[in-house]
């Protein structure tokens, strides 16, 4: 299993009132992504576990693209990886922080 | 532990994710869960095996509400290592149905536990630990019936209710099954692995629906309801079974299933096939039962005495 971490100052704090959200299963070919508003600023934390080791660098273009795109300030986001391929990490990062705007359920 | 929720985008029990399922059967906006994700309550042995580990272990607990009614919900995620039962996994499922044992008299608390399986049975990586998560979670879950909590077990994800959920589901109160969902206790393949495929043919897989699916158990009374593929279709179900009264769990209950069990053995043991069963039972359709919509299937269960006598 291979982690990495990745931190980035956003351009905004992320959007929503959510403290947390989760989305995606580990399942093959797919990923989980746990997001949390624990953060200050508009810093941006990305922990990521994954058993494709060696890709280090496809990870860091994705969630770079991500937190440019997306301005998750604030956000600790946790991935659990079960071989997702970069375009799946996109889409389950984008639906993450979308998901973090939705009204949260008690 | 407040909670936002995806509803699903199709409506397919069988294509929803766990999260999903809870989302479209309870009451919007009602989940409470236990030991969520954030808690990263976590699987201490699958990171030996170097593999992935999930953030709720493959299990969602908590509470919530159907129809206004307080019931307690636990959801497996059979896309999740098959939705098997691991220690972390199966202690929250133990500690739910403990939950719904010594709180169920008070006035507002849930007298009813929803178990929406999916899963192959016990996690393998982590072996003892699995099994014995399985007995203890049959016990506090006799011990829930015991105390007078009606669970009910919904059966229609990817992965069925096989081995140790197989077992659960025969022990509920009452089961909701969709035609897409299978209970047994082996699964076809481990059949096949240990038999040959002369005794069971797993990739047979209108034999393996014929055998294990939902219109067969529903037919035989091994599922007391039977639900369209849809998210609305089993929270309907599930409603209808808790308006409907729920068995007393008591010696009396458990010697008619008996009695039932033996006399079914009689009657249709020497059966090679499903098929074979539905025409001993003089089914008018017995050669088309596969190919019947839900709605029609539905009306025949409902007529036939066996299928509504719920003996597992």
């Amino acid at each position: 299993m291979e982690t990495l971490f990745i931190q980035r100052d956003a351009a905004q704090r992320a959007p929503g009132k959510s403290p947390h959200a989760l989305v995606g299963v580990v399942a093959s070919g797919n990923l989980e992504v746990l997001l949390e508003r624990v953060l200050d600023g508009v810093r941006c934390e990305v922990h990521v576990k994954t058993p494709a080791a060696g890709f280090g660098e496809v990870w860091r273009a994705v969630i770079e693209d991500f937190i440019e795109r997306h301005a998750p300030g604030g956000l600790r986001i946790s991935i659990n990886d079960c071989g997702a391929r970069p375009d799946t990490v996109s889409l389950r990062l984008a639906q993450g922080v979308r998901l973090m705007t939705m009204e949260a359920s008690e | 532990m407040k909670n936002a929720l995806v509803p699903s985008r199709t409506g397919s029990w069988y294509e929803a994710t766990a999260r999903e399922r809870i989302s479209g059967l309870l009451d919007a906006g009602t989940f409470h869960e236990f030991l969520g994700p954030t808690a990263r309550a976590v699987s201490p042995h699958l990171a030996l095996f170097d593999l992935p580990e999930a953030f709720d272990d493959g299990i969602i607990v908590g509470r919530g509400k159907l129809q206004g009614r307080a019931v307690l919900v636990a959801a497996q995620e059979g896309r999740f290592m098959g939705g098997t039962f691991g220690e972390v996994h199966g202690a929250k499922l133990v500690g739910l149905l403990r939950y719904a044992r010594d709180h169920h008299a008070e006035a507002t608390s849930p007298r009813a536990v929803l178990l929406l399986l999916d899963t192959g049975g016990v996690r393998l990586q982590e072996a003892n630990v699995g099994e014995l998560a399985v007995s203890e979670i049959i016990r506090a879950l006799v011990e829930a019936r015991a105390a007078g909590v009606a669970v009910i077990a919904l059966v229609g994800g990817r992965a069925g209710a096989f081995g140790g959920g197989g077992i659960l589901a025969a022990c509920c109160s009452r089961v909701v099954i969709s035609e897409q969902g299978r209970t047994s206790v082996s699964g076809p393949e481990v059949i096949e692995t240990n038999m040959g495929a002369e005794e069971f043919d797993s990739l047979d897989r209108p034999l393996v629906w014929r055998t294990t699916g939902g219109k067969t158990r529903r037919l035989l009374g091994g599922a007391g309801a039977y639900a369209a593929d849809r998210i609305e279709s089993f929270r309907a179900a599930a409603l209808a079974l808790l308006d409907g009264g729920i068995p007393a769990f008591d010696l009396a209950t458990l010697a008619r299933e008996q009695a039932r069990l033996a006399e079914r053995l009689e009657k249709f043991g020497a059966c090679q096939d499903a098929p074979e069963i539905w025409q001993r039972m003089r089914l008018a359709d017995a050669a088309r039962i596969a190919d019947l919509a839900d709605e029609d299937f539905n009306q025949i269960a409902q007529a036939q005495p066996e299928a509504n006598h719920d003996a597992r």
